[in-house]
């Protein structure tokens, strides 16, 4: 059994990471090309990994499940990325985007984590200005910034609602160029199925050709998981649909702790369901926060006149209207953190006055804002007395300039004009902040087994602010496994290559064909979709937004009862060695059904509320969240026992040096 | 809605592949194409036979992943979509509905409508990056200011998901306008101006390699284009590949 060490290092909190860079081992660039990395994931995390790595002089070996590494989900991300640049000049700083985040994450994540994350922040910007990203600019010439909710200074870098993709085709392109130079060989429709162990150590992975379904064994002398996210145990979210937790769960399996998986980020500006056959749900960026104030009728006759269509929104009077974020939280308002606007919108729509048919939207208006810019605009063309209509034609044109992609996006999927009717948006599950637990090097409790981005639980505590998903996956890939992994690598220089025909490999690789040929000799009546379904409906309707202990006791017992279901009744179509999606899916969510159940017993266990954990037992008198950090101001980290619901729990406790803790106010 | 789907139904590459002909009822208006497809896929495995195989991941339209070719035009009709942004409002009850693969020597179908476009990555390996290394010294981002417009024309042109759309839709099955965006991209930008000539060669020679066509200005990959990515690349990129050929060091 591995112990919990997060080798925090000793000293000043600004001083940690320096000090640690200058007395790690390093290995000498003639012996990093005997050495071998393979990296799972290519967004942000992975991808940007891989590249530095294989610049350093390591040889790559980088997998994708997608047909090319550009696709990696990361490209999704809309808002922007978060820098301590102060190039604003209103105040930011290092220490206040380490505050920011140790606060906005509700005060359960590590403080030295977070402090390196500020700190590598402005590099960040830099390295991916090099590599011609092109953010937005003003007409100086010089890098423009947006504000995101939880903070009080305008920090966020961005390229228009695209920023994800593009600092991905960055680190795509940074891969690119060592693939062409052999130092990364890519594999791309690769899926990785398995880790493999040699002497405690990982050693490799046993991954499958989804083209032609060959199993094949891949050795190296370290192994990075940079794999995304979980969200899709819901199974309708914002994540791609092929995202998964296999990666993740596979290594949980063989002795990687998993961390505080229950919390998760539900994202409130997200497009409302339609129906049943609903596949995901679309993000509308949180940056539309900036300029759309988030509403529903005060009155429940107007609710009722909307939802039959007998009124429209944009007919009711600013006092008919009722801007609870707003009222709510004076100071932070429509800009509040995203867990706590969630909650405000679950919070309404549960009283009754949600907007559309099933009772699940609130409405997010641009009207405001258009008319401001409009008039803005007007003196800046010298335009004296602009109609009413000009103004409004004006600053329709500057709000497309911001946000034009999304509002064409809201459009093709709702079929309403959001520049003459508010938008309807609901919260949706987005991110998850638990993860792989990982210490400060970003190892895992495999030696040699490292996890970055989204995969490991590090540095959101239990809910990210906007903008930082963006910062940790290339702080973490760029800037911090390129130096850590050398001071375990040093190790290695003279171990030469891992052979692949060892009893360990042998294990691993029939271990997944068993597991394969399970399924297509399962002679089921049911697809894959429908257990993932009712497992989602499971987490969505008692381990969502708000959680409480009998439903919780109640989602575990369900979850159970899912997956035994599954094993007997699935029904995987087509044969093993062959191009077979159904598999894909069948391996995927069977891992769900696993974590589904580690999950509920986390939420179960945490009686407290904090960030997007919200548990309806614990709240103060005005409805609002309560931490408890007299019993949970620990990380909880789950070891795999054979059997989800019997995990052992092993607490990192969380100390605050820097930052008091607080109850978190955003009024 | 009731539909009448044709689709194209192709076991592997080395199968000739045909046409099969697969009725639909109850199709919500507000299903996009995909979900409408999940529900086919749906009935198919409950009658125990083998579901369609396309591509798909993100289904917001940024992940370039979803790639069919319905009705003769690629993403569908509608404009400025991919196929996973469309939805079934477009179509009319009743309607007989195409779909193929994307169809192009250099995108070999895998499996029904699933087709390999590796050879865009491989054209990326020739040289769509900038030579920089990870470094925790670059200069500052704000060193080297951008004029707004090249910015916005550089950002323009990176919005390329990599679908594959244009070659699908050109008659020459030309890469060209997924070339040209990143050559655009780059050379709008000091940062990539110093590579310009390597890359545009290296580039052009490997997607010529990869048996895609040339550009005889039909404009079909414009209109096509999910992203809307403009013509004037390919003008740049021509401008960028004479400059390089007859220019000397």
């Amino acid at each position: 059994m591995a112990t919990l060490d997060s080798k925090i290092p000793a000293g000043p909190i600004k001083d940690k990471w320096t000090n640690h860079k200058n007395h790690i081992n390093v290995v000498n660039p003639a012996n990093k090309r005997s050495i071998d990395v393979i990296v799972v994931g290519t967004g942000l995390a992975g991808g940007s990994a891989a590249a530095s790595l294989a610049e350093l002089g390591y040889n790559v070996k980088a997998f994708c499940f997608q047909d090319s590494p550009r696709r990696a989900h990361s490209i999704a991300a809309q808002g922007g990325i978060n820098a301590a640049k102060n190039y604003q000049n209103d105040g930011d700083s290092i220490y206040r985007l380490f505050y920011d985040t140790v606060k906005g994450g509700d005060y359960r994540a590590r403080e030295a984590n977070v402090y390196r994350l500020a700190e590598v922040s402005a590099n960040i910007i830099d390295q991916c200005v090099a590599q011609g990203v092109p953010f937005a600019r003003d007409y100086g010439g010089l890098l423009d910034n947006r504000s995101f909710g939880g903070v009080l200074v305008s920090r966020t870098f961005y390229a228009k609602g695209q920023t994800g993709q593009q600092l991905l085709l960055g680190a795509y392109s940074a891969m690119n160029r060592q693939i062409g130079m052999g130092k990364i060989k890519m594999y791309n429709r690769h899926e990785m199925l398995e880790l493999v162990k040699v002497d405690g150590k990982a050693r490799g992975i046993i991954a499958r050709n989804m083209v032609t379904g060959e199993i094949q064994r891949h050795s190296a002398h370290a192994v990075v998981i940079a794999s995304g996210g979980y969200g899709n145990v819901f199974y309708l979210s914002t994540n791609a649909m092929g995202s998964n937790v296999t990666a993740a769960w596979r290594i949980h399996k063989k002795g990687a702790y998993f961390a505080n998986p229950c919390y998760t980020q539900i994202h409130p500006t997200c497009i409302p369901r339609s129906g049943d056959y609903q596949s995901k749900l679309t993000l509308m960026s949180e940056s539309l926060r900036n300029d759309g104030r988030i509403w529903v009728p005060k009155n429940i006759e107007d609710v009722e006149a909307i939802r039959n269509g007998s009124k429209k929104p944009v007919e009711l009077k600013e006092e008919e209207r009722d801007y609870y974020l707003e009222r709510r939280y004076p100071a932070f308002g429509n800009l509040v953190p995203r867990d706590v606007a969630s909650r405000a919108a679950k919070e309404r729509c549960d009283a009754g006055y949600g907007v559309n048919k099933t009772g699940e939207a609130v409405f997010l208006d641009f009207a405001s804002a258009i008319m401001r810019y409009g008039s803005e605009k007007a003196t800046v063309l010298g335009e004296l007395n602009p109609t009413p209509e000009r103004v409004r034609e004006l600053g329709e044109k500057v709000i497309e300039n911001k946000y034009g992609n999304l509002f064409q996006m809201y459009e093709k999927i709702t079929d309403d004009n959001p520049y003459k009717t508010p938008m309807m948006i609901y919260p949706a599950v987005h991110y998850t902040m638990g993860g792989i637990w990982v210490d400060y090097n970003l190892m895992t409790t495999i030696p040699g087994c490292y996890a970055a981005g989204e995969a490991n639980f590090s540095d959101h505590g239990a809910n990210r602010l906007g903008a930082s998903a963006l910062m940790q996956g290339l702080a973490d890939g760029y800037f911090v496994l390129p130096y850590t992994i050398g001071d375990y690598l040093a190790n290695d220089i003279r171990t030469g290559k891992i052979p692949t025909d060892t009893p360990e490999f042998d294990e691993a690789e029939k271990s997944v064909t068993e597991r394969l040929e399970k399924f297509v000799n399962n002679k089921g009546t049911k697809s894959v979709d429908h257990f993932h379904k009712r497992l989602g409906n499971v987490m969505w309707n008692k381990v969502g937004m708000a959680r409480n202990e009998q439903g919780l006791k109640e989602a575990i017992a369900e979850i159970r009862q899912i997956r035994e279901e599954f094993h007997k009744d699935v029904f995987v179509p087509g044969g093993m060695y062959e191009f077979n999606p159904e598999l894909e899916k069948a391996a995927r969510v069977e891992d769900f059904l696993e974590l589904g159940e580690l999950f509920a017993t986390d939420a179960l266990l945490r009686t407290e509320s904090c960030g997007g954990h919200f548990r309806e037992e614990s709240r103060t008198e005005e409805g609002e969240a309560m931490r408890d950090d007299e019993n949970f101001a620990y990380t909880a980290a789950w070891e795999w026992t054979g059997d989800p619901g019997k995990a052992n729990l092993h607490k990192e406790e969380l100390t605050f040096n820097e930052v008091e803790l607080k109850q978190r106010s955003y009024k | 809605m009731k539909l009448i789907l044709k689709v194209w139904r192709q076991k592997n590459s080395s199968d000739k592949g045909r046409i099969e002909t697969y009725p639909m009822e109850n199709v919500s208006e507000h299903m996009s194409f995909l979900e409408m497809m999940d529900v086919l896929n749906e009935q198919l495995i409950s009658q125990g036979t083998d579901p369609i195989a396309f591509d798909h991941d993100c289904r917001e339209g940024i992940c370039g992943m979803c790639s069919m070719y319905i009705n003769g035009e690629a993403h569908g009709p509608d404009r400025g979509i991919t196929t996973c942004q469309l939805h079934m409002r477009k179509f009319n009850d009743g309607d007989t509905i195409y779909v193929e693969p994307f169809r192009a020597k250099g995108f070999p179908v895998i499996k029904d409508l699933t087709v390999d476009r590796s050879a865009f990555d491989r054209i990326q390996h020739a040289g769509g990056f900038i030579s920089v290394n990870t470094s925790g010294n670059t200069q500052d981002a704000n060193a080297i200011p951008i004029p707004k417009d090249d910015a916005d024309k550089a950002f323009d042109a990176a919005t390329c998901i990599g679908c594959g759309a244009c070659v699908a839709s050109c008659k020459n099955a030309s890469a060209m306008l997924f070339v040209s965006a990143k050559v655009s991209q780059f050379s709008l930008l000091p940062q990539g101006k110093v590579e310009a000539k390597r890359r545009v060669l290296n580039m052009v020679e490997q997607m010529d390699k990869e048996g895609f066509g040339n550009c005889t200005n039909t404009g079909a990959c414009e209109v096509e284009c999910p992203k809307g990515i403009s013509l004037e690349n390919i003008a740049r990129m021509n401008r960028e590949y004479l400059k390089a050929s007859v220019a000397s060091e």
